[in-house]
């Protein structure tokens, strides 16, 4: 008589954890940290093309790490909404509080319905009037959602790149400091010094009229990180 | 609406893979937003925008359209405005039936934006100028029970380095204009005016200028073109594009241009002369 097939949830739900948390960790990171003016993105990305950090809405930004059809398929979603209610409504009635909502719901039935869970980590993360009212939501693969603040990290290699944000993260930080900050981690993370052509940068800059989102090009990183090697931070 | 516009989670026509236009997706989500009735002709019963002009100058596009709307015999406002910036290097005016046109424009405005988020570059100019034809044509049973929408559209080209104007009508079709065009009951008058006064390389507070000129005859002529009402300070909305972005000049130094125009009228209320022999104008 053959024995029934059976695995209980808890090694479902772990298995699945397990899964998605390693092919996050195999990846590239993600940091995202507050700044005098709003919130800067810096990521791992040699690709011009397929970016990891994106505009949503006039005052909230996206960054995700994992895999990249799946967060793409997230990002443009998270667009159409923010279009969609800002269309339908008021631009003002787009916030990030509503949009990690729909992130958390789809994210955590993905992950207990589809046989594959999503193996992703998003930020989407909103400024306000000052430091104080920009909200940052972390959203792991399971549909979890964290209120975070100052700085965190994504993808593999977060303990090397924590280190480095706690040591010289600091309240009211410059753009160029900030970017300097996030640079350091990440190198710290790729065990080697990161230049404007293996990163993506962008900002949310809480002092721009409609739109606070702003890509860093690579001009505009080399002009940063060039200036810091002439006078390096924090020493 | 069909579908919830803020559902607990992304519906699948959100996750759905595809286009880069909301125009489509909100169609795919199932929203209608224009709804045709047929009862007559409407012409005379809803708002009206009536005069904007376009033309290039030395950085680009100015665009400029009067403060009055219309419904039959009466001034339905006084202030409207019928000038948008479309995204950060184009310019939307609108002449026509107003809540319709001012609709599309926001329509237009968020498909633009969109275009630009999902796709992560800008469309080019022409794509903006095409998709417009398309979003126009979906108003033709409004325009046929005399709600018209007649926009007028104006940006920088940063391929080819030059601003450029493009016309439209109710059926969608696209022209491009050269130099300068006019839409709206007065735009016969301000072309003529602007035929005078069109120079290529006008500078941007000469092309101000030419702008105010123009519309000042228009509203000479028409009746639904409201001239610049000095008494409540009310001025033309002048916007520019060039390759800095969109600027729309504010009230402050519209007023001033006005004042010159306004006073110069004083002396000869038929506008600048060309300068020809047979006596003083």
């Amino acid at each position: 008589m053959s024995v029934p097939f059976y695995v209980s949830p808890e090694q479902i739900i772990k298995d699945k954890a397990d899964f998605a948390r390693k092919g996050i960790s195999r990846g590239r990171s993600v940091v995202v940290l507050q700044y005098a003016d709003g919130v800067i993105f810096v990521a791992e990305n040699p690709s011009r093309a397929l970016h990891k950090i994106s505009e949503i809405y006039d005052r909230i930004g996206f960054a995700a790490v994992g895999k990249y059809n799946e967060f793409e398929n997230l990002r443009v979603a998270g667009v159409r909404l923010a279009d969609m209610r800002g269309y339908a409504y008021d631009r003002l009635d787009v916030t990030g509080r509503s949009l990690a909502n729909a992130y958390a719901q789809t994210l955590g039935t993905i992950f207990t319905e589809a046989a594959k869970p999503y193996e992703v980590e998003i930020v989407v993360a909103e400024v306000g009037g000052t430091a104080d009212d920009d909200q940052i939501y972390r959203l792991t693969f399971d549909g979890s959602v964290a209120d975070e603040h100052s700085y965190l990290a994504m993808g593999g290699q977060t303990d090397a790149i924590l280190e480095v944000l706690e040591a010289q993260w600091r309240e009211g930080l410059e753009l160029a400091e900030g970017v300097r900050v996030g640079v350091a981690a990440l190198s710290a993370g790729a065990d080697r010094a990161l230049d404007a052509a293996d990163l993506e940068a962008a900002v949310l800059d809480r002092t721009r009229p409609r739109r606070a989102f702003r890509r860093l090009g690579p001009a505009d990183l080399t002009e940063i990180l060039v200036a810091s090697s002439a006078s390096p931070p924090g020493d | 609406m069909t579908s919830d516009p803020m559902p607990g989670r992304f519906a699948a026509a959100y996750l759905a893979p595809g286009t880069a236009s909301f125009a489509d997706f909100l169609t795919s989500t199932g929203y209608h937003g224009a709804v045709s009735a047929s009862v007559g002709d409407l012409s005379h019963s809803v708002p009206h925008g009536t005069t904007i002009v376009a033309f290039t100058y030395r950085d680009g596009v100015i665009m400029a359209g009067d403060r009055r709307a219309t419904m039959g015999n009466l001034i339905a406002q006084r202030d409207i405005e019928k000038v948008f910036p479309a995204d950060e290097h184009s310019v939307i005016g609108i002449a026509g039936a107003a809540g319709l046109a001012v609709e599309l424009v926001r329509l237009f405005q968020v498909e633009l934006e969109h275009y630009e988020k999902i796709e992560g570059v800008p469309l080019s100019l022409d794509g903006k100028a095409n998709r417009l034809a398309t979003l126009l044509r979906s108003n033709l049973g409004f325009a046929m029970q005399g709600l018209a929408v007649v926009p007028l559209f104006g940006g920088y080209d940063l391929h080819r380095a030059r601003g450029r104007i493009f016309s439209y009508d109710v059926t969608g079709g696209r022209y491009e204009e050269h130099e300068h065009f006019a839409v709206g009951s007065g735009s016969v008058f301000a072309r003529g005016s602007l035929k005078k006064l069109y120079r290529p390389q006008l500078s941007e507070t000469d092309a101000i200028t030419a702008a105010i000129e123009a519309l000042y005859d228009a509203a000479d002529d028409d009746s639904a073109t409201g001239g610049p009402d000095m008494n409540r300070r009310i001025f033309p909305v002048v916007a520019l594009a060039t390759a800095d972005g969109v600027t729309i000049i504010d009230t402050d130094r519209m007023g001033n241009a006005v004042d010159e125009v306004v006073a110069a009228r004083r002396t000869r209320p038929d506008g600048p002369a060309a300068n020809l022999s047979g006596g003083a104008p």
